[in-house]
């Protein structure tokens, strides 16, 4: 396993937010995390990043304890994330938001570089352009593009097709399932199509808590399961669509 | 007014503006990057004044009254935002007490150290004297902080856009949480900031000396004022609009000086008033329009 929370606890000012989330992701899948609006899914990546820190629990890289930590510490460790609103630097050129994310200017990290414009060729013919004046497409691929820029062990990724047009939204299931050859992915995604065409194992969260784990492909089947948790029939109608 | 009284205000506004300048652009650095309103900023522009008064009484070089000052402000700053600030990062209403309370530690001390009173402080000799062409006739020690100022404008500009530190700060003006998730080390960048901030603040105090004449304990409050007025004239954050807005208010002073000397400061409310009915966050403020 090469990242664990157990019994993961985050309070935001005097509100528990996170009560005990649990729950393991193996190298080299995608995992996905699914649950519904409020559930806590964005505030368990942000927990994992050290940008909420847990009050209790552990979380674990590789074995290794990193609750706690400074955030640009776990992002050294390794840790990518590519935030809910992106966070693009409008400001900044696309060139140079991906320098930014880039440590040293070492082989790899070019060779990182070469295979980001690769996977989002969009984004090589924008490279002088403002931040600011992307897409919200384009932002979305800048935002994962800059995290992969890093050498990193997981790539946490926070409802990349929120807002995304569907042509995009298969853009971004080709672009991931392209990234997870290369890192373990952390996704969380309300698109269920997207998630079970890039995801293998996922983790259900409700409430603050983790509610259930498991293989993506039997959950296709669980249509109980679907509806209680995630407020989807997937039989007569699914939410959105991704090649 | 003639056109020799125009062009002498014009150069003293635009010599003003770039002694605000210095001080009003850490202020806006410093509130764009932490968030943090930096109610101790003027004092390290005073404290930049004494330190030149100090330094070039026993020295006789303004070049190194200059760059003593700018090193105490940058030594000052750095102990400041280490023992204080960096406790009250998030915490608006701690930021704004610390920063008060260090504000007034640091007048007291020069007080009790120097004396409440004002200090003479001449023109270098070697800037003194004026050259006239014509009928306009131009300052030298004016013409020196306009081209110091200028020089230190251009090379900030330059590190703000053509470094990595640059980029760093410009990202962190924008979104300091993304910048840590990038690896980035944002308390480190924070205390550099803040440092240089403070230098270019007492870099600004020790040429406003001699420019009118004398320092006083005061000297920073006098001016902390204007600089916030330039900042919000500017816009949060933003560099060019500091530069912007202190030329500006630099301006906009000389000219009442000449006037109606007393309507000074209104003229300059009034002008931050204009600009925040038209552009809500400044001239080149970012965010919710
Ligand atoms: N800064 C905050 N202050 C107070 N409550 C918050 C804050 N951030 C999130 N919450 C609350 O925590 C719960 C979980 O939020 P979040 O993790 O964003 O959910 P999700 O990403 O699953 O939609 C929600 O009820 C939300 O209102
Ligand atoms: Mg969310």
């Amino acid at each position: 396993m090469i990242l664990e929370l157990k019994q993961v606890k985050t309070h935001i000012g005097q509100f528990r937010i996170l009560q005990d989330i649990t729950f393991a992701v193996p190298e080299g899948k995608v995992t996905v995390i699914l649950g519904r609006n409020g559930a806590g899914k964005t505030t368990t990546l942000r927990s994992i990043m050290g940008l909420t820190p847990p009050t209790e629990g552990e979380i674990l890289l590789d074995g290794k304890r990193i609750e706690g930590l400074p955030p640009h510490v776990i992002a050294r460790k390794g840790v990518g994330f590519v935030p809910e609103d992106q966070a693009v630097f409008s400001a900044l050129t696309v060139n140079e938001n991906l320098r930014l994310a880039m440590r040293g200017r070492d082989q790899s990290a070019e060779e990182r570089l070469t295979f980001v414009l690769d996977v989002f060729p969009d984004l090589k013919e924008k490279l002088s352009r403002k931040g600011g004046g992307l897409s919200g497409g384009q932002k979305q691929m800048l935002a994962i593009g800059r995290a992969l820029v890093r050498d990193n062990r997981v790539l946490l990724v926070d409802e990349p097709s929120k807002g995304l047009a569907p042509i995009m939204v298969e853009k971004l299931a080709r672009a991931l399932r392209v990234i997870k050859d290369q890192t373990t992915v952390v996704l969380v995604e309300q698109n269920f199509a997207l998630a079970s065409a890039v995801g293998e194992r996922y983790v259900i969260i409700d409430d603050g808590h983790t509610v259930r784990e498991g293989i993506l492909c039997e959950l296709e089947q669980d249509r109980e399961l679907l509806r209680r948790y995630l407020g989807i029939s997937p039989a007569n109608g699914e939410r959105g669509r991704a090649g | 007014m003639g056109m020799g009284t125009f062009v002498n205000l014009t150069v003293n506004g635009l010599s003003t503006g770039m002694m605000i300048f210095l001080l009003a652009s850490g202020l806006s650095l410093i509130f764009g990057l932490m968030g943090v309103l930096n109610f101790a900023h003027g004092s390290l522009f005073m404290l930049g004044g004494y330190t030149g008064v100090v330094v070039f009484a026993h020295s006789g070089s303004f070049i190194l009254a200059l760059v003593s000052a700018m090193l105490v402000g940058l030594l000052v700053g750095w102990v400041v935002e280490r023992l204080t600030v960096r406790r009250v990062y998030g915490n608006a209403i701690a930021q704004i007490l610390v920063t008060t309370g260090v504000m007034i530690v640091l007048n007291e001390l020069v007080k009790a150290v120097f004396g409440p009173d004002i200090i003479a402080t001449p023109v270098p000799p070697l800037l003194a004297g004026s050259w006239a062409i014509g009928s306009v006739i131009l300052i030298k020690y004016r013409l020196f902080t306009l081209a110091v100022g200028l020089v230190v404008a251009v090379a900030v500009h330059l590190l703000l856009t053509k470094t990595r530190l640059g980029m760093v700060v410009r990202a962190g003006v924008e979104n300091p949480e993304m910048v840590q998730a990038l690896g980035i080390n944002i308390r480190q960048v924070f205390s550099l900031v803040f440092a240089f901030g403070a230098a270019l603040a007492a870099l600004g105090g020790v040429m406003m000396a001699p420019a009118v004449g004398a320092v006083n304990p005061d000297m920073g409050l006098q001016n902390q004022m204007l600089a916030f007025i330039v900042v919000v004239i500017g816009g949060m954050g933003s560099f060019l609009g500091s530069a912007l807005g202190s030329i500006l208010v630099g301006l906009a002073g000389a000219y009442t000086a000449w006037f109606l000397p007393e309507a000074s400061l209104a003229v300059n409310v009034l002008l931050m008033a204009v600009v925040l009915l038209l552009r809500p966050n400044g001239l080149f403020g970012m965010g919710g329009e």
